[in-house]
């Protein structure tokens, strides 16, 4: 009798479990970076950068070099590793709150600069890790910790299309979003984050891809119904779509 | 003999990092110091450096983190309002153990405050700054030459203690123009290479993590320790100071960086008058030069402190002065700088005469 190996753990990732929630989306996210990482042989000259938030641990679970950038800062950390090591790769990863709230000026200017850098962008519309509080990307009347009666324009602004702004950056070189709720959709995200990745190994410019990602928690809801209410409400105010792509095959 | 040139001091601080095997700098423009960045934006490219002008002074000092991870030597620059901006970083590199030199070019504050020379920053720069328990060794250059020197000694002490490591100079340091004698051009490949914690890629060994933090509190009180252990190591090691006309002297002139090459003055032209005085001026504003302080301050007629802010060193010169000596206090600011005339006249007064 013969077996056949049709499922196992991705070399880039360790043998640390994952800190998230269940039907968190996260894990998903990570093991679709760590694939990638794999198929372009990257991990051994790889420096991970990460964020403050829910992911906070994502050092622990990349089987690469790696450090923690202050909240929102992850870009400019990047840079300065980039810089100080143009031969090696570095990607950050961070959530809507990091990057969409505290750090956007550190991500427009890295997208600005063209930046040799990667940044895995999880759009899940709530702060996680500090327990559910509003994130820029909160949708209008969705209810949080701090907009228990549902978020207003009038008080709280509009959720921010971070990737809208960010393709108006002539450095970028490749620009997606995508969503992990369907197994064709984790299937498409794979293949952005490995164009993210490819604009950086190439030397083109900034990549970046934006992942429509749950938080079954602090939804309050449970993960199947997650993966719906992330289809009905997020999709229709977070356009999917590659927004750049200079990176061709 | 090593030829002299006349140069200004922020640009003499650049090019004494250049020398030191800095190739990277990263800034964002803030008065009184955009020569150091101007300077750097040039000379970087012609020794295959990199100079980046960043977004914020926030941006900046996450790029030096970035940066200092590889263990690769790193500067940047700023003055007050954008040294409050580092914080956070200066913190977190602290806890994370990363070597980098930092300069403060002192303007007048709080606030917005105004572009003159100030030491305002005295606190800020040894007593923290950011948040949590933490040190930086403080270098606190009084002329040009000293500024170039003190900026070579600032790289070798950042790796010596895997620590960032504070310039702080003033407006008068920055702008004046001094002849000076630069060293030579350090060996790159005789740097240190930080081969057991940097982050180069995990080639060929286990993975490694630069971490700023530990959730868990009784081995973050282990990392604390650790980090104790090596301030009172600088402690030990790293005091400097220097004594000018000290050895008769009645009255002690305390005073650190364009303060103290003023009071040089003060106390020349003081023993013209007959007033036996002498200056103890601490070159590391931190470590404290406490201890010899202390020493020197027995049976003196008067201790004068005299500073360009409210009385922020005057602490330090009290702990270690204690009831040793009496101890006056003379201080200009908002970024106004003594005279010599102005200094003596408020010793003579305070002495009686």
């Amino acid at each position: 009798m013969t077996f056949q190996v049709v499922m196992k753990r991705p070399e880039s990732l360790t043998m640390r479990e994952f800190t998230y929630c269940p039907g968190c989306t996260h894990g998903v996210i990570h093991r679709l970076v760590a694939e990638v990482l794999d198929e372009l042989d990257m991990r051994e000259n790889t420096i991970t950068v990460a964020p403050i938030g829910c992911s906070v641990f994502a050092y622990e679970f990349f089987d690469t070099d790696g450090t923690i950038a202050a909240h929102g800062r992850a870009p400019a950390v990047a840079t300065g590793i980039k810089r100080a090591r143009p031969d090696l790769y570095v990607f950050t990863y961070q959530g809507d709150g990091d990057l969409g709230a505290i750090g956007t000026a550190e991500i427009v200017h890295a997208a600005n600069r063209g930046e040799k850098i990667t940044t895995i962008f999880v759009n899940n519309a709530i702060y996680g890790m500090t327990g559910g509080q509003m994130a820029p990307t909160t949708l209008l009347g969705m209810k949080s910790t701090t907009t228990p009666y549902g978020r207003k324009a009038e008080n709280d602004g509009y959720p921010l299309r971070v990737s809208e702004i960010i393709k108006e950056t002539r450095g970028v070189a490749y620009l997606a979003r995508t969503k992990v709720n369907t197994p064709q959709d984790v299937r498409k995200t794979k293949e952005a984050i490995r164009k993210a990745f490819l604009a950086q190994v190439r030397g083109i410019g900034f990549g970046m891809v934006e992942v429509l990602s749950t938080c079954p928690t602090n939804w309050g809801m449970d993960p199947v119904k997650s993966l719906k209410w992330l289809e009905e409400n997020m999709v229709p105010e977070y356009p999917l779509g590659v927004f750049v792509d200079k990176v061709g095959e | 003999m090593a030829e002299r040139v006349l140069v200004k001091g922020t640009e003499a601080m650049g090019e004494a990092a250049v020398r030191a095997g800095c190739r990277l700098f990263f800034g964002y423009p803030i008065t009184p110091q955009n020569e150091l960045p101007e300077y750097m934006s040039k000379r970087m490219p012609e020794v295959n450096g990199t100079f980046l002008q960043t977004e914020s002074e926030v941006a900046t000092i996450n790029m030096v983190y970035g940066a200092a991870c590889t263990g690769t030597r790193v500067m940047t620059s700023t003055s007050s309002p954008g040294y409050s901006l580092m914080q956070e970083g200066v913190s977190y590199m602290a806890c994370a153990e990363l070597p980098a030199v930092l300069v403060n070019v002192v303007r007048g504050g709080p606030g917005l405050g105004d572009i003159q020379p100030s030491q305002g920053d005295y606190w800020q720069a040894t007593k923290g700054g950011g948040h949590g328990d933490y040190k930086l060794i403080v270098l606190a250059p009084s002329t040009v030459q000293e500024a170039v020197d003190l900026t070579v000694l600032a790289f070798d002490l950042a790796d010596k203690y895997r620590n960032p490591t504070l310039i702080v100079a003033d407006g008068v340091i920055g702008q004046i123009m001094e002849p000076v004698t630069f060293p030579d051009f350090v060996d790159l490949s005789q740097l240190p290479t930080h081969d057991t914690w940097a982050l180069k890629g995990n080639k060929g060994r286990q993975k490694r993590i630069v971490a700023p933090f530990d959730l868990d509190p009784y081995r973050l009180e282990q990392m604390n320790l650790a980090l104790v252990a090596k301030y009172e190591e600088m402690e030990r090691n790293e005091t400097r100071w220097e004594e000018y006309r000290l050895e008769d002297a009645e009255v002690v002139i305390t005073a650190f960086g364009t303060v103290a090459r003023i009071a040089k003055s003060v106390v020349d032209q003081a023993r013209e008058q007959g007033i036996k005085a002498g200056l103890f001026r601490p070159i590391t504003i931190w470590p404290f030069p406490y201890k010899r302080l202390e020493e020197l301050s027995k049976g003196k007629k008067l201790i004068f402190d005299a500073e360009m802010n409210m009385g922020q060193m005057l602490e330090d010169v009290k702990l270690a002065v204690k009831d040793n000596a009496p101890i006056e206090f003379f201080k200009r600011m908002g970024g106004v700088v003594p005279t010599p005339d102005e200094i003596l006249g408020a010793l003579n007064s305070k002495l009686g005469r």
